[in-house]
């Protein structure tokens, strides 16, 4: 290397530099960043294949997968009815045929090891035979099913409902600022004091949402019980989640509408577009970015779900509002069950980042 | 605002039909804040009671400052509020500063492996705080810190781990690098031929002009922060370092008095609501601008 001339030393000098101040400027971040994200989250995986728990007279062992079976073993399960000794069917008072009781399968009985400790996530009849399905932890397929649930109606219910508001604070009307600022108030409004808030709101006996509804439909309808009722109870909390966070996209919609140019519209005016026309082939396609910017964002706050369900149901009623996160904590933390919780935070980690992959896919620049 | 598109002059009964709509949409995200403040100056039995009615809306009846008297004697607010001022203050700043950098030298430095380092940064971005809660209490609880009585193991009960683990974002980071990557070279490069020094360039060149950035973050986080409510509630039994969505134990033990959590709610609702109503343009056009990079 002694051919190099000077300014190629310079320049090697230059980029020497340059390399050091860059690793230097990331490093706070980058430190600070391993050792309260990266190591916890690698901690976590390790964890998960473990029987760590928060206070044990055992020591920690490796048990392998045995925390991921125990959450997602699925098992389709068949039972034959009950047949008397001519081989005729012993049907019930109402005339069904009768099976014998699940619990003689799964409970310790040495024909059928396979399904000890299962329970029943749901039944439905097949000829004559009873199909059950069953699994190893009904709670947490529960909440990992209402956590998709609430993914897939929050992001397109929320990404959607902010879209109109951004569209009607985009008109030139008097006051219109007025309407934005206070569309985007609850954003600012932390999630425990919405929560709390709205647990007068959903109340049963005499809770505002009850009473506003028998104010404008003077009495025709009977009071409900929001959060009592296994059906309405995680809709109630959707419905919160998106008053809570539907302004802040609101205002992301609103700038890509502020940044799509006055031309097009002109030029679509003047083609005969009508105003449907104009949306979908001016709007729209000027919305792309900022679309894929609201649908990631919102899909990761969905997927988070967690203080809602801890401030106004704790998973109730019937394990109707559980949640991935919700679980992982109350497990990890609540039951000191550090290993289960770990697993759970793994098996969220894949799912986030499975659905994040999808949505990269979906929108990526399309070659023309 | 030039940029709206312009629409014919519209009928009135359409005009009017707007309005109607802004003010029941209006009226939906407004009716539970209302609802907290009135209600925290009336005497229990009355707010119970006018939940039944549109009274829940009004201050009619028996008006006082009593709810908040009893509050303020029921639990150290003082010292709840100086906390939570302390660490998102203290968060929101140097957080601003480390995350501002580190983008910066993704954004505009040359260094080996910055690539993989960004990827690996902006992946974390899917890990939600709760999934990892759990170690990172064992972690803090197991480092050490050299206070006034020496060094000490463990963390818990300060003001420091309520601060220290969140002052990297990787979200934060990802809007800075955002910014920072679509302004023009020329500035830069213009800098370095002036011969600038590269940490001169960061902040006589590039942090002045990134405005809507810094109050983007700045918000966001201080929201976050303010709020804060499940690692407090982890890591902090001792009252002296108590945030104040934390504090809301002190008012659901075995018998609620709801006048007081509705002044409690109030309390640490309504300086956060004033810091945005008079910042509120700010606030929006702030968000606005950041968001749309996408």
């Amino acid at each position: 290397m002694s051919s190099l001339n000077t300014a190629d030393r310079l320049t090697t000098g230059v980029k020497q530099h340059e390399n050091i101040v860059g690793w230097l400027m990331a490093a706070p971040a980058l430190v600070l960043l391993t050792v309260f994200l990266i190591i916890p989250f690698l901690m976590a995986f390790i964890f998960s294949f473990t029987n760590q728990r928060l206070i044990s007279p055992n020591p920690t062992q490796f048990v392998g997968t045995r925390n991921f079976t125990d959450l997602l073993t699925l098992r389709v399960f068949s039972i034959d009815p009950i047949l008397d000794e001519n081989g005729e069917l012993v049907l019930d008072d109402a005339g069904n045929p009768t099976y014998p009781r699940l619990r003689e399968f799964t409970r310790n009985n040495p024909d059928y090891p396979e399904l000890d400790g299962l329970q029943e996530l749901t039944s439905w009849s097949s000829g004559n035979q009873r199909v059950f399905l069953l699994s190893s932890d009904v709670v947490f397929i529960r909440a990992l099913i209402n956590t998709i649930i609430f993914v897939l109606v929050i992001v397109p219910c929320q990404g959607g409902l902010a879209l109109v508001l951004a569209l009607l604070i985009n008109q030139k009307l008097r006051g219109i600022n007025l309407f934005r600022t206070i569309f985007f108030m609850p954003v600012v409004v932390s999630m425990v004091v919405v929560a709390l808030l709205w647990r007068f709101i959903y109340d049963g006996d005499n809770g505002l949402l009850n009473t506003l509804l028998g104010f404008f439909t003077f009495g025709a309808l009977q009071p409900v019980d929001w959060l009592g009722d296994p059906y309405t109870a995680f809709p109630a909390l959707m419905v919160m989640s998106i008053w809570q966070a539907v302004g802040f996209h609101m205002v992301i919609w609103l700038a890509g509408l502020q940044n799509i140019p006055e031309s097009l519209y002109e030029a679509a005016g003047l083609d005969g577009a009508n105003t449907w026309q104009k949306f979908r082939f001016v709007t729209w396609p000027g919305l792309r970015s900022t679309m894929i910017f609201v649908l990631v964002i919102i899909t990761m706050q969905a997927f988070g779900l967690f203080t809602q369900v801890d401030v106004m149901t704790r998973g109730g009623p019937l394990d109707a509002t559980q949640s991935i996160m919700y679980q992982a904590v109350q497990r990890g933390y609540q039951a000191q069950d550090i290993s289960g919780g770990s697993a759970i935070s793994v098996i969220f980690f894949f799912l986030v980042l499975f659905v994040s992959m999808i949505q990269r896919y979906l929108t990526r620049e399309k070659s023309a | 605002m030039s940029a709206q598109p312009v629409r014919p002059p519209h009928h009135n009964w359409y005009v009017l039909g707007n309005y109607a709509l802004l003010i029941i949409l209006a009226f939906v995200f407004v009716f539970p804040i209302v609802f907290m403040v009135v209600s925290s100056l009336k005497p229990d039995l009355q707010l119970l009671r006018d939940t039944s009615s549109l009274n829940a809306f009004l201050p009619i009846g028996d008006i006082s400052l009593n709810n908040y008297t009893a509050a303020f004697e029921r639990a150290p607010i003082g010292t709840f509020i100086f906390n939570s001022v302390v660490v998102t203050t203290v968060t929101v700043v140097v957080g601003l500063v480390i995350n501002s950098m580190a983008a910066y030298s993704f954004a505009v430095l040359r260094w080996r492996g910055k690539n993989t380092i960004l990827s690996i940064v902006i992946a974390t971005f899917i890990i939600p705080f709760e999934a990892i809660a759990i170690p990172l209490l064992l972690i803090v609880n197991s480092l050490p810190w050299i206070g006034a009585d020496g060094i000490q193991i463990g963390w818990l009960n300060s003001l420091h781990v309520q601060i220290i683990p969140f002052l990297v974002s990787a979200f934060q980071i990802f809007l800075f690098y955002q910014f920072f990557r679509d302004l023009p070279t020329e500035l830069v490069e213009a800098a370095r031929i002036d011969g600038a020094s590269l940490f001169q360039i960061y902040y006589r060149v590039i942090v002045p002009i990134s405005g809507p950035v810094f109050a983007t973050a700045a918000i966001l986080r201080f929201l976050d922060m303010w709020n804060q409510y499940l690692w407090p509630l982890m890591v902090v039994q001792s009252e002296r370092y108590r945030p104040v969505m934390v504090g809301l134990q002190y008012f659901f033990q075995l018998d609620i008095a709801w006048g007081e959590v509705m002044a409690y709610l109030s309390l640490v609702t309504i300086p956060v609501l004033i810091l945005y109503l008079s910042l509120q343009r700010a606030f929006i056009s702030s968000i606005a601008t950041t968001g749309i990079k996408g």
